[in-house]
């Protein structure tokens, strides 16, 4: 129980800090927005690793396998596609 | 490593991504803010390779290296047209990932023998259902934006009695999860449940809502690895999910709000016209005057001050690079140019920011629809190019009209009004816009790259 209500007090405290940063991007950087924290939801692959490498059954191993290509995919192809963009908008300023 | 080296890393590398977030509130430092946020990944990652359960590498590197690639591929290859069926994608893929990570966390619990923790079923339930509809939903925003689905919102007698049917029982299969964790099977019924609730819930939604659809899918994605960290009772994870799932659920509620609706009129609602206002032929007839690309260039050569609208049908005709020239053509002559773009132009938050920046358009040049209508009355000539909904004077007028109360940016205020578009049918709202038949108002019918080309052509001979 105690695990759980430190969890949800992480959860809460965690939305309120998006909420007052995210306010505060400017709409131009709305879809780098989108993009990057996509890249960063891709923290699943940290799950994802410890099942493929704990090997337990050939089940999960290959769940594990799966979640690591797609979660590796969301973490690379956001983080360089953001950047990408960013650049774009940068050279100018 | 011990547990607590373990989690100090994760607190690092959370307090990194949110340092990265923070740095995109600037173009200036968004750059580094991204780097900082792969930084924090990075860290997480190299972390979670030193955990004392991980007996074998070779698994993990074959994923990682897939996975990499692919990603690398389509980051790099993507047109910036095309962003937002690759951010959608990206989105399903975060949301699939959780659907797997807690089934098998789901199956190695009962291969433990010990009884599960409430909170963990119930956030294994949460995962397989959020991550299964976010998969499915994102899919079809991706088909949709792609063209691969049709566009058009699809709608079907009894679509709100099959989805709450579908809601309900995924609901109930949840309970089945928390109550029998043991059963492995029920977890699966659970994900194709959602799966088919996640398709259902995207199809009726017509593609110039795309914006809404796919910042909530954001935001799902987001919830989705929270809860997989509930599973796992991994802190990073829950922070993580928690900063996605703020940030989506701040753009849903941007978009809606520019388009003067509800999350619940965009997610079920129609919009249709009421069946009052005038038709088309009311609006426009003998009222409407076309214009040829020499006559615009000469009213660009008298003007002091121009405002360039851009909507969809800028990407569509991938007009960016000549509007760019265009605006750089004029700003060479003493003119001043700058942008006005409406939150939901395009089929994503910032769609039309990231194309014209991709053009070399100044950062400062891009002006919110709260800045520019202030003082659109100042501006000479206002060049719509692919816009439509979004620049429709009803929205103020008329209150009957589908899209009343909406924000638009007020270009019938500006002197004259120069509206480059194929013909006179109408937006997604499927209303005829009086904007083109104002005293001010001039036609350019045709497509928009090609007419912004013959602009700079005349202007240039001139």
């Amino acid at each position: 129980m105690e695990l759980l209500i430190s969890g949800i007090t992480i959860f809460v405290l965690a939305i309120f800090v998006g909420f007052e940063i995210i306010t505060k991007i400017p709409p131009t950087l709305h879809t780098p927005l989108m993009s990057g924290s996509n890249a960063i939801s891709g923290i699943t692959l940290v799950g994802a690793i410890l099942s493929a490498g704990a090997q337990q059954t050939v089940l999960t191993t290959t769940l594990g396998f799966l979640a690591v290509v797609f979660a590796t995919l969301n973490v690379v192809g956001g983080f360089m596609v953001t950047n990408r963009m960013l650049e774009m908008f940068k050279k100018k300023s | 490593m011990t547990e607590f080296f373990i989690n100090i890393g994760y607190l690092i590398a959370a307090i990194l991504f949110i340092f990265g977030l923070k740095g995109l509130t600037h173009p200036r430092t968004a750059v580094r803010g991204n780097l900082l946020g792969a930084c924090g990944m990075l860290l997480a990652i190299v972390i979670t390779l030193t955990d004392q359960r991980i007996v074998g590498f070779e698994v993990i590197i074959a994923g990682v290296i897939l996975g990499a690639a692919i990603g690398a591929v389509l980051a790099l290859k993507i047109e910036m047209t095309a962003m937002p069926e690759l951010v959608a994608l990206f989105n399903g893929f975060g949301g699939i990932a959780s659907v797997l990570v807690a089934g098998a966390a789901l199956i190695e619990s009962t291969l433990g023998g010990g009884s599960s923790f409430v909170q963990t079923t119930v956030a294994t339930a949460a995962s397989g259902l959020i991550g299964a509809v976010t998969f499915w939903g994102s899919l079809v925003a991706f088909g949709k934006l792609k063209g691969i689905i049709s566009e058009n919102a699809m709608l079907f007698s009894g679509q709100q009695v099959i989805n709450a049917a579908l809601a309900l029982i995924a609901l109930a299969l949840s309970a089945g999860v928390v109550m029998d964790p043991t059963n492995v099977l029920l977890y699966w019924a659970l994900v194709t449940v959602a799966s088919i609730l996640g398709v259902l819930l995207v199809i009726p939604i017509g593609g110039a809502d795309m914006p809404v659809v796919v910042a909530l899918l954001n935001s799902y994605s987001g919830l989705a690895a929270a809860a997989t960290g509930f599973v796992l009772s991994n802190n990073v994870l829950i922070i993580t999910g928690s900063l996605v799932g703020a940030s989506g659920l701040i753009l849903t509620n941007i978009m809606c709000k520019a388009m003067n609706r509800s999350l619940t009129n965009v997610l079920f609602g129609v919009l249709a016209p009421t069946g009052g206002g005038a038709s088309a032929d009311e609006v426009y007839a003998g009222r409407v005057k076309s214009a040829s690309p020499e006559e615009v260039a000469l009213l660009f050569d008298a003007a002091r001050r121009v405002a360039i609208v851009p909507g969809y049908g800028m990407a569509v005709s991938q007009a960016q690079h000549p509007v760019a020239n265009l605006a750089s053509l004029l700003t060479d002559r003493g003119i001043q140019v700058e942008y006005a773009v409406h939150p939901v132009a395009g089929r994503m938050p910032g769609h039309m920011n990231v194309l014209l920046a991709e053009a070399d358009v100044p950062y400062e040049s891009l002006k919110d629809m709260d800045d520019i209508n202030p003082y659109i009355d100042q501006i000479d000539v206002a060049l719509i190019i692919g816009a439509n909904d979004v620049v429709n004077p009803m929205a103020r007028t008329d209150p009957t009209s589908p899209i009343a109360g909406m924000p638009i940016i007020d270009v019938d205020k500006a002197k004259t009004v120069v509206i480059i578009k194929r013909s006179l049918s109408p937006g997604f709202a499927g209303i005829p816009n009086p904007l083109f038949a104002l005293d001010n108002s001039l036609m350019l019918f045709g497509d928009g790259k090609k007419m912004v080309l013959d602009i700079i052509t005349a202007l240039k001979e001139a």
